[in-house]
């Protein structure tokens, strides 16, 4: 018996490495063992790269991680960033607005969508899954239809004849391709938005508020907290993130891809989860969110070099979040089963 | 005591690096009822827990009859005829299924038919309960609709069709009224009768003293006596669960009364509450009595501002009071120590610094940032106020016992200076040690000018900490008693529902 509780004890500690450190030990291997493998991995050009390439999901995760806190989940921000990026090509190709109006109105979307989820579910009292998955579907025709089908490009022929009168501006597409201190502006502006989630949601009041709602909404509102003001708030941000996402989409490829955002949904929710167990914090957190979309980044990007073919890489980032859900789950069962 | 019929013997279980149980020890006779006592944290739940199959324990064995089990899944503890009626009977109902379903829900899942005959079901679920007397019942009803009690007696019944043997009763009077209390006893004498060995955890020492044949007493997770409940006393008892003899306080309740605090007249909430009229002034403890379901928790929650006035009118300090959200009467001052304490009180994954802070976070930050260091000095002054037992500030409350995590609730409050405290069963699953440092801590309120409002079914507790009474049955308050008419008697009487002479 003294075996059995010593061989316990030992799984249990494992488990407990694994969750603290499981991310980054992951993290770790992953880029000793591209760097052994190809020497153009781990050279500073390749990482601004793989940087860039995060940064829009981290973007559309930071948005997923606002509405976990408060213990909900937002499925729509892949057709809400898809709905900004055709949106903001359109306001400059087919209707010549000025830069300030192309980047507020897609907010403004945003807003929108995320104040129709929060109707949805505070409410009328719609299980957020199921909410955000009906928005995520209306999102999605909404932006298709506004595009009739098309991606927007400059001086695009019309369905009305003629062709578009307008062009994506240099300034705009300077938030998408351009440099600053030896940085791509889009690491610029994730590394930003990182920052202020991560501020907001551990130093300032709100955080505590939007955390505490999550853990305990029955409890927090007996605090004197309006619970159903904060879910609100969380959506709306959500909405927020997703349309900003969608608008550095627009300047990074030069065009209003249609569907950009659909393929971006899973990965930004996978990061959101790797994050969990980024130094056990157990919840969503904003710096767990950036680790989570650079551990995927630098896997796809490395497999990328290694020349895997681009339709196998689904199965990898299903391996990832798959696993990064198990460790978060199996300990926090065996956690949460110590009250005895 | 040559060959018990259950013996647990040298039961070893630790969490990590926390010890639950070393060296526990339980014996129960056929047809025996069982007492099981111990504060919170003394290992009866684990212990139980090992015996229901929840847990396999680290060390030490389980004889049934003196032949060697292995309880390594509630299945195989339910194999040996073990069953628990737990604290918490909606855990193990099916609310949408038929009673008889869920009479019969351990039959249905282990055997091996595909269909099951409907009537076959109904006709072995009513003889159950007609062996409960408990045939009023309808069998054929959803279980939702059930009372709490009626919900335990399906419980019971399950276990009686899988012909149990033990069956364990965690706290099953805590959510009961004092007539349906008496009711269970006898289905539980019933029981014994028919050679069932139940082992029987409370909180409440006059109904072990009124029904248990012996008693084990538990500390620190190791057996300390067993008594024979005939040889008992409640301070030989009392005694061997704290490990220091204990001595019931006597409360002065001397110091002045001021001003009126609060003044509601005529509340009403259109459902529970009828035309309720009283006061507090500051400085005063007024006890608020009532059996389950008098209508209690709905008047703290209608004073909060969680459940809409229909009439009537609250006044806090001479202001007029409308409150639609907590928000409101916390900002006039007002504080709710809730009665569910982990569901409505505490964030029980977060810190206790975290928890500490919460009501009152703009105090603890400034137009920005969250300043950690006040949090957790604040954090650090409740500790050694109210003497909360733990190591740090940093600890996620769950492992806290329930009276730490009450005082907790407590504590967080006074960061506000709110004026006044509305108790809703605070002594609800707190072990006598912390109970006494929380009327304690009541009593310190109130002399420091606070109001407070001690809603409570514990009629003697009420007795010894209250200025004044106000006895609450059927959604009204039947009777008022000063502190020096008021004894048990009376109070129960107009409590359920009695008028004198």
């Amino acid at each position: 018996m003294q075996a059995v509780g010593k061989k316990n004890r030992l799984k249990e500690n494992g488990i407990q490495f694994l969750f603290k450190y499981g991310a980054i030990a992951l993290l770790i291997i992953i880029i000793l063992y591209f760097s052994s493998i190809s020497e153009a991995f781990l050279t500073y050009a390749n990482f601004t790269d793989i940087l860039r390439s995060i940064s829009i999901v981290t973007l559309l995760a930071l948005g997923v991680t606002f509405t976990l806190v408060v213990g909900g989940f937002d499925l729509s921000v892949g057709s809400t960033m898809s709905l900004s990026t055709v949106i903001t090509a359109s306001l400059m190709v087919w209707y010549e607005m000025p830069l300030w109006l192309v980047i507020i109105l897609p907010i403004l979307v945003g807003v929108l969508v995320g104040v129709l989820n929060s109707f949805l579910i505070v409410v009328l009292g719609i299980p957020d899954l199921l909410a955000t998955l009906s928005m995520m579907y209306i999102v999605a025709g909404f932006h298709r239809t506004y595009t009739e089908g098309y991606s927007i490009y400059n001086n695009m022929p019309l369905t009305a004849g003629g062709t578009a009168p307008g062009q994506l501006s240099e300034a705009f597409l300077w938030i998408g391709q351009g440099r600053m201190l030896g940085l791509p502006v889009p690491v610029w502006i994730m590394l930003g938005m990182v920052l202020i989630a991560y501020v907001v949601l551990h130093h300032t009041r709100w955080g505590r508020v939007l955390y505490m709602t999550g853990g305990n909404a029955e409890a927090a509102t007996l605090s004197g907290v309006n619970t159903r003001k904060v879910k609100f708030a969380a959506y709306v941000i959500s909405g927020v993130f997703a349309s900003m996402a969608g608008i550095l989409f627009t300047a990074r490829v030069g065009s209003g891809q249609i569907d950009a955002g659909a393929p971006m949904l899973m990965e930004a929710v996978a990061a959101v989860f790797v994050g969990y167990s980024v130094l056990g914090a157990g919840k969503p957190n904003a710096i767990g969110t950036f680790f989570g979309a650079a551990v995927i980044g630098i896997l796809l990007n490395g497999l990328t070099i290694m020349n895997l073919p681009y339709y196998a890489f689904d199965i990898i980032k299903g391996a990832v979040l798959v696993s990064a859900l198990a460790v978060t789950y199996v300990y926090a069962k065996k956690r949460f089963s110590q009250t005895g | 005591m040559a060959n018990p019929f259950l013996s647990m013997n040298s039961i070893r279980k630790s969490f990590g690096k926390v010890t639950a149980l070393e060296d526990a020890k339980f014996h129960l006779e056929k047809g025996e009822l069982h007492a099981l006592l111990g504060v919170n944290g003394a290992g009866k739940s684990t212990l139980m827990k090992i015996l229901s199959g929840v847990y396999e324990q680290d060390e030490g064995e389980i004889l049934i009859d003196g032949k060697r089990v292995n309880l390594r899944s509630p299945k195989a503890a339910k194999e040996n005829g073990i069953y628990c009626v737990y604290q918490e009977v909606d855990t193990a109902i099916v609310p949408e299924l038929s009673v008889a379903e869920n009479i019969m829900l351990d039959t249905i899942a282990t055997n091996n038919n595909l269909f099951i005959s409907t009537s076959k079901l109904y006709k072995e679920a009513s003889v159950a309960l007609k062996q409960l007397q408990a045939e009023n019942i309808p069998v054929q009803q959803p279980a939702f609709k059930l009372t709490l009690a009626e919900k335990q007696l399906v419980l019971i019944a399950r276990a009686l069709v899988s012909s149990a043997k033990i069956i364990i009763f965690d706290e099953p009077t805590a959510p009961l009224s004092l007539h349906e209390s008496t009711k269970l006893f006898s289905v539980i004498h019933q029981l014994k009768a028919q050679g069932v060995g139940c082992i029987f955890i409370s909180h409440r020492l006059p109904e072990v003293f009124e029904i248990s044949d012996r008693i084990t007493v538990m500390r620190d997770g190791k057996l300390v006596d067993v008594f024979q409940t005939a040889d008992a006393t409640a301070e030989k008892i009392i005694e061997a669960m704290l490990g220091t003899s204990y001595q019931q306080e006597q409360y002065s309740r001397n110091h002045a009364l001021g001003e009126t605090l609060l003044e509601v007249k005529e509340l009403s909430d259109g459902q529970k509450l009828k035309d309720l009229s009283f006061t507090v002034a500051a400085g005063e403890i007024v006890g608020i009595v009532g059996l389950v379901g008098a209508g209690k928790t709905e008047l703290a929650k209608a004073l909060f501002g969680l459940e809409s006035l229909q009439r009537g009118s609250v006044e806090l300090l001479g202001k007029k009071l409308k409150a639609t959200h907590p928000r409101d009467a916390i900002d006039a001052g007002m504080a709710l120590i809730p009665e569910e304490r982990r569901k409505e009180g505490l964030f029980v994954h977060e810190s206790l610094q975290t928890n500490a802070s919460f009501p009152n976070l703009r105090k603890f930050s400034n137009p920005l940032f969250m300043n950690k260091r006040a949090e957790k000095s604040f954090a650090k002054d409740i500790i050694k106020r109210l003497q909360i037992k733990t190591d740090d500030t940093e600890t996620p409350l769950v492992h806290l016992s329930g009276g730490n995590q009450q005082k907790v609730v407590i504590g967080k409050w006074t960061s506000r200076d709110s004026i006044l405290y509305l108790f809703d069963e605070p002594t609800k699953g707190v072990d006598i040690g912390a109970k006494a440092d929380i009327f304690k801590l009541i009593r310190e309120l109130a002399e420091s000018g606070k109001g407070c409002l001690y809603f409570s079914s514990e009629i003697q507790e009420a007795l010894g900490i209250a200025n004044r009474i106000l006895v609450m049955y059927n959604g009204q308050i039947v009777k008022e008693f000063s502190r020096g008419d008021a004894t048990q008697e009376r109070i129960l009487l107009y409590a359920s529902g009695g008028k004198e002479e």
